[in-house]
């Protein structure tokens, strides 16, 4: 790989749904290594921008550009790049069919073609790096929220991932469990791992993110370092949502 | 109080009437020409044991055959109707409304004696090939509905999940999706196997060899031929051997989903 290309890389991205409008010509790039936290008001188009990223979401117009890959080009292998995107969604999306070991091979068998010894090994490496080592055979149903998040990410770390995107990965988690989470995500922050986040733990995005993006109404407002976004945003808007947040 | 007293009353007078009803019945019946006629336990005895080693093994290789090759086609047609490709959609949906609004007794003269007389085409297998094709693509139209309604069932994320990990759609369909959605429909797809085995009884149509005949020409067959009406009771006793424990197995299922939400 080559060092100088950025590891994500949106140009004038645009994303409409029918009349709706919910990108409105983004600019931005993730570097190696670089943990970025997207914050801003629901509805801003913050999922959708993630998601475009993989092309979960196709984008009406612009580029995103994965490692130098347009994503949006026809002729680009799109789920050969997504193997390299680890992806984590608020709402776990473990297979609930499956046990947690097979949740963590079953993408890896099929996807990168590991033989079954390989990927359990793989499995079980990542689930230890989680402290899930003890849940290997159990149903995702099973597990704590907490627990289930954790598994997801090792789902996605066992596929050995060049970067990784959380969509508000500890939302739909009761506050005592939040912390278990954040704590493996500060882990693979450590590690160098390339991140962004999308999120609404301001404390973490001032902890851990090197970069903190604002959004509003479908465009970027304000970026750069945490404390310079969250202590002391220049524009209105951040300053308004901040203080919305930070009442609660 | 005076509605009680009314509604006790009502009551009173409704049992009344059963009670009535049951004397009359049990007065009137010649329950000896009924004993000869319904259950006449010689002629019982003549059906064994050929009424399960023939007619019903007959009932239950047509049921899975059709079954099976209507569960492949109804999953053909349930992904080619949430195909992107409009002509998909538009083959399947047609095939759905045309199979689910004709009898099935059309579709199975068809395949037997309409193929070969307009286009020269007999499926093989006789009695077993025809008519479980015939009863194979009416089973595929609805069970493509309950198919399609299951890959529905399945969360948007789980497909998602699937390919942000790298997966084909495909292999996202058959290994994470498919497999719940069949856990979903299984109460209804038990039911229409239990209505496909009725609809076997339709097999009549095609004319029988002295091995190939399911329950219902079994029974009418030996019927007419004993002038006695013992072998029709026999085959429904047969029939609610093989139906009973699906039905009591689907509630027991739809009480357990519906438990889990
Ligand atoms: N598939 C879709 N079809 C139509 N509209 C959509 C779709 N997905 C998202 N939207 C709309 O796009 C807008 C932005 O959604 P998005 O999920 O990106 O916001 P968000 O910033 O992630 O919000 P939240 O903080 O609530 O998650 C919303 O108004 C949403 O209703
Ligand atoms: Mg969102």
């Amino acid at each position: 790989m080559n060092e100088n290309v950025p590891p994500i890389e949106a140009i004038d991205l645009h994303k409409h749904f029918g009349q709706l409008e919910v990108l409105r010509g983004i600019d931005f790039t993730v570097d190696a290594q670089e943990v970025v936290c997207v914050v801003g008001p629901s509805g801003s188009g913050k999922s959708t921008l993630l998601r475009c990223v993989n092309l979960l979401e196709v984008p009406t117009a612009g580029k995103v550009l994965v490692e130098g890959i347009d994503m949006t080009d026809p002729e680009t292998d799109v789920d050969a790049v997504r193997a390299r995107i680890g992806m984590v969604f608020q709402q776990f999306n473990l297979f609930p069919h499956l046990t947690v070991l097979r949740n963590l091979t079953i993408a890896q068998q099929k996807v990168l073609k590991r033989s079954e010894d390989e990927a359990n090994e793989e499995a079980r490496k990542v689930l230890e790096r989680v402290g899930l080592s003890d849940k290997v055979d159990e149903f995702p149903i099973r597990l704590s929220g907490g627990q289930q998040q954790r598994v997801a990410i090792a789902r996605s770390l066992s596929m050995n991932p060049d970067m990784m995107l959380f969509d508000e990965p500890t939302s739909a988690l009761d506050p005592e469990l939040v912390g278990e989470v954040l704590d493996v995500m500060r882990g693979l922050a450590q590690e160098g791992m390339t991140m962004m986040v999308v999120t609404h733990e301001m404390g973490f995005a001032r902890q851990v993110g090197d970069r903190v993006v604002f959004m509003d109404e479908g465009i970027i407002v304000e970026e750069g370092p945490p404390d310079d976004v969250l202590l002391n945003p220049q524009h209105e808007r951040t300053q308004r949502f901040l203080q919305a947040v930070l009442r609660q | 109080m005076k509605k009680t007293t009314k509604q006790k009353l009502r009551r009173a007078i409704l049992y009344l009437v059963f009670v009535l009803a049951v004397v009359l019945f049990a007065v009137l019946a010649d329950w000896g020409q009924i004993q000869t006629s319904f259950f006449n336990l010689d002629v019982a005895a003549e059906m064994l044991p050929r009424v399960f080693t023939v007619a019903a093994k007959n009932t239950i290789v047509y049921t899975f055959t059709a079954f099976s090759f209507g569960l492949v086609l109804a999953l053909v047609l349930a992904l080619m109707k949430r195909s992107e490709i409009r002509p998909y959609r538009w083959v399947a949906n047609s095939y759905i409304e045309l199979f689910r609004g004709l009898p099935a007794l059309v579709t199975i003269i068809f395949v037997a004696y309409g193929l070969p007389i307009a286009l020269d085409i007999r499926i093989p297998g006789g009695l077993l090939g025809q008519g479980t094709v015939g009863l194979g693509l009416v089973a595929a139209a609805y069970m493509a509905e309950t198919l399609r309604a299951g890959i529905e069932a399945v969360p948007r994320g789980q497909m998602e999940a699937a390919r942000s990990l790298g997966m084909s759609r495909g292999a996202a369909m058959r290994s994470i999706v498919l497999p719940q959605a069949f856990r979903i429909i299984i109460p209804p797809l038990t039911n229409e196997l239990v209505l496909l085995i009725k609809d076997t009884s339709l097999f009549f149509v095609l004319g029988s060899t002295p091995v190939n005949k399911e329950l219902t020409k079994f029974g009418r067959d030996l019927m007419t031929q004993k002038f006695n009406a013992t072998p029709l009771v026999v085959i429904a006793l047969v029939y609610l051997i093989i139906t009973l424990p699906l039905t009591r197995l689907v509630a027991q299922l739809e009480k357990r989903a519906a438990r889990a939400r």
